[in-house]
């Protein structure tokens, strides 16, 4: 820290040479969601990555391929989970090299749990993982900060997903349809957007099924609207 | 063999004038002066019976044993130097448990067969190696269905759908050439591989003999394990019962 001969406060000087947005870590505050269906997943992110207050990127795409039937929902540090997600898609692209077929998403999220087990002390990154395999249908693989996996119908995360918990348990109903499912994850992505500051910009949506991906976004006045304050 | 060495056949790493390793080929006799093994696979899962070869009474019962668990769903029947077998069974699972550990799923019997294939084939380049006398059978039960494969001292494999190995593979490939293994099951494969087996032993050269009976398929939920002892009780029966049979018929010929 600068420190300097007058009388004045070195603190304050300092706090103006540098703004958080000049040091603070990017990251992904972010609202992201993924949801089992008969035949595939839907997958839904925000679209801002911060740094600090400072909004670095206002369309930012979190919905990460890693094979052709498998994404991840990254959430977390934007570097870290960039720099994960490189890593998996690299040896999910040698696995299927070497077997001749499409890694299981089971395999997929473990490959993700590996690195975010093993390096938890250094990482910041909560990842959902997504997709379609032809053993076990649509899946969705959640693995938060400390590097645990689980699976489940479906799954919330990033700081916007705190305000969606009450919302998802009270409207998820087991074997939705696709169109079903991707309302319901439109919902919560918008209903978050409007609660969560370091949540905002577009809704970006996607489907994968056995034919692979579709992709969405939701911009302006095609996001739902609920209840806002005036 | 047609010819011998003359001066080629010293190192498994130079070829001679006429384009053969010679000593790929004399493993592959080492191979057949073992007991013979045979793999089948069925509908419902694959089958291992082995004649293992006593050499001296003194043995316990059930010593040097030829059918070995790789994983859980993988199971292995050897032919040739056993202490070679044993390096390759060592290589084969750590192959299997390195796949569950980086991948959490149990490895496909195809891409183990390639590791372990690459292994005994990496033995057959080196001047300061000699090649495994072993060939062995690989079996196992998988979400596609049951899977077998053989790999032979020079590092090639195939898949198979009935597979002999070692002293009698020949007399053992006719036997199984006879079965419709594909409309089989395990409980009706394990009789004809332990018939197949006492069929193929040669009473006069080898007098004693250990039979070994494994399979791995739906009745054993997936996993590679010894038949029971019930079931190895009744094939083995059946399997002397033919061959007395056989033996009677022949008497009435003669």
């Amino acid at each position: 820290m600068a420190t300097m001969t007058s009388g004045f406060s070195s603190m304050h000087s300092s706090d103006f040479a540098r703004p958080d947005w000049l040091t603070a870590e990017h990251e992904t505050g972010t609202t992201i969601c993924a949801i089992e269906f008969d035949g595939g997943v839907v997958i839904g992110a925000d679209s801002r990555t911060t740094t600090g207050a400072y909004i670095a990127n206002r369309v930012t795409d979190k919905l990460t391929k890693v094979t052709d039937y498998i994404y991840c929902c990254r959430s977390g540090s934007a570097a870290d989970t960039q720099a994960i997600a490189d890593i998996v898609n690299y040896q999910l692209n040698f696995y299927k090299m070497e077997h001749g077929e499409e890694p299981l998403v089971k395999m997929a999220g473990h490959v993700f749990k590996d690195m975010c087990y093993n390096y938890r002390d250094s990482l910041t990154a909560g990842i959902l993982v997504a997709g379609w395999d032809k053993r076990e249908g649509g899946q969705v693989y959640n693995i938060p900060l400390g590097g645990m996996i689980t699976r489940s119908p479906f799954s919330i995360g990033g700081s916007g997903s705190t305000y969606l918990y009450g919302y998802v348990d009270s409207n998820y109903r087991p074997g939705m349809s696709k169109e079903e499912c991707l309302k319901f994850i439109a919902n919560a992505v918008s209903l978050a957007i409007n609660r969560d500051g370091s949540s905002g910009g577009i809704v970006r949506l996607a489907t994968i099924t056995k034919d692979g991906v579709e992709r969405f976004t939701l911009t302006g006045d095609q996001i739902p609207k609920f209840y806002e304050d005036s | 063999m047609s010819s011998i060495g003359t001066g080629y056949d010293l190192s498994a790493s130079q070829f001679s004038p006429d384009g053969r390793v010679f000593q790929v080929e004399y493993a592959q006799k080492a191979v057949e002066n073992s007991g013979t093994a045979v793999g089948i696979r069925g509908k419902d899962g694959v089958v291992f019976g082995v004649e293992k070869l006593v050499t001296s009474k003194l043995y316990e019962v059930g010593a040097n044993k030829r059918i070995f668990n790789i994983d859980r769903h993988i199971g292995m029947a050897v032919a040739g130097l056993l202490a070679d077998a044993r390096q390759i069974v060592e290589n084969a699972r750590e192959e299997a448990s390195n796949h569950r550990l980086n991948y959490n799923s149990p490895v496909p019997l195809k891409h183990l067969t390639e590791r372990v294939s690459l292994l005994v084939h990496a033995y057959t380049l080196y001047s300061f190696v000699r090649p495994f006398g072993v060939s062995c059978i690989l079996g196992s039960y998988e979400a596609d269905g049951p899977q077998m494969y053989m790999i032979d001292p020079s590092g090639v494999s195939y898949g198979y759908n009935g597979c002999a190995i070692g002293k009698a593979k020949q007399a053992a490939k006719t036997e199984i050439e006879k079965l419709k293994m594909k409309d089989m099951t395990c409980a009706e494969l394990v009789k004809e591989v332990a018939k197949i087996i006492y069929i193929v032993h040669d009473e006069v050269k080898d007098k004693h003999f250990e039979l070994e009976l494994s399979w791995v398929g739906e009745m054993t939920g997936g996993r590679h394990e010894l038949v029971p002892p019930n079931v190895f009780a009744e094939a083995e029966k059946h399997a002397k019962e033919a061959l007395e049979e056989s033996d009677d018929s022949d008497d009435d010929e003669l």
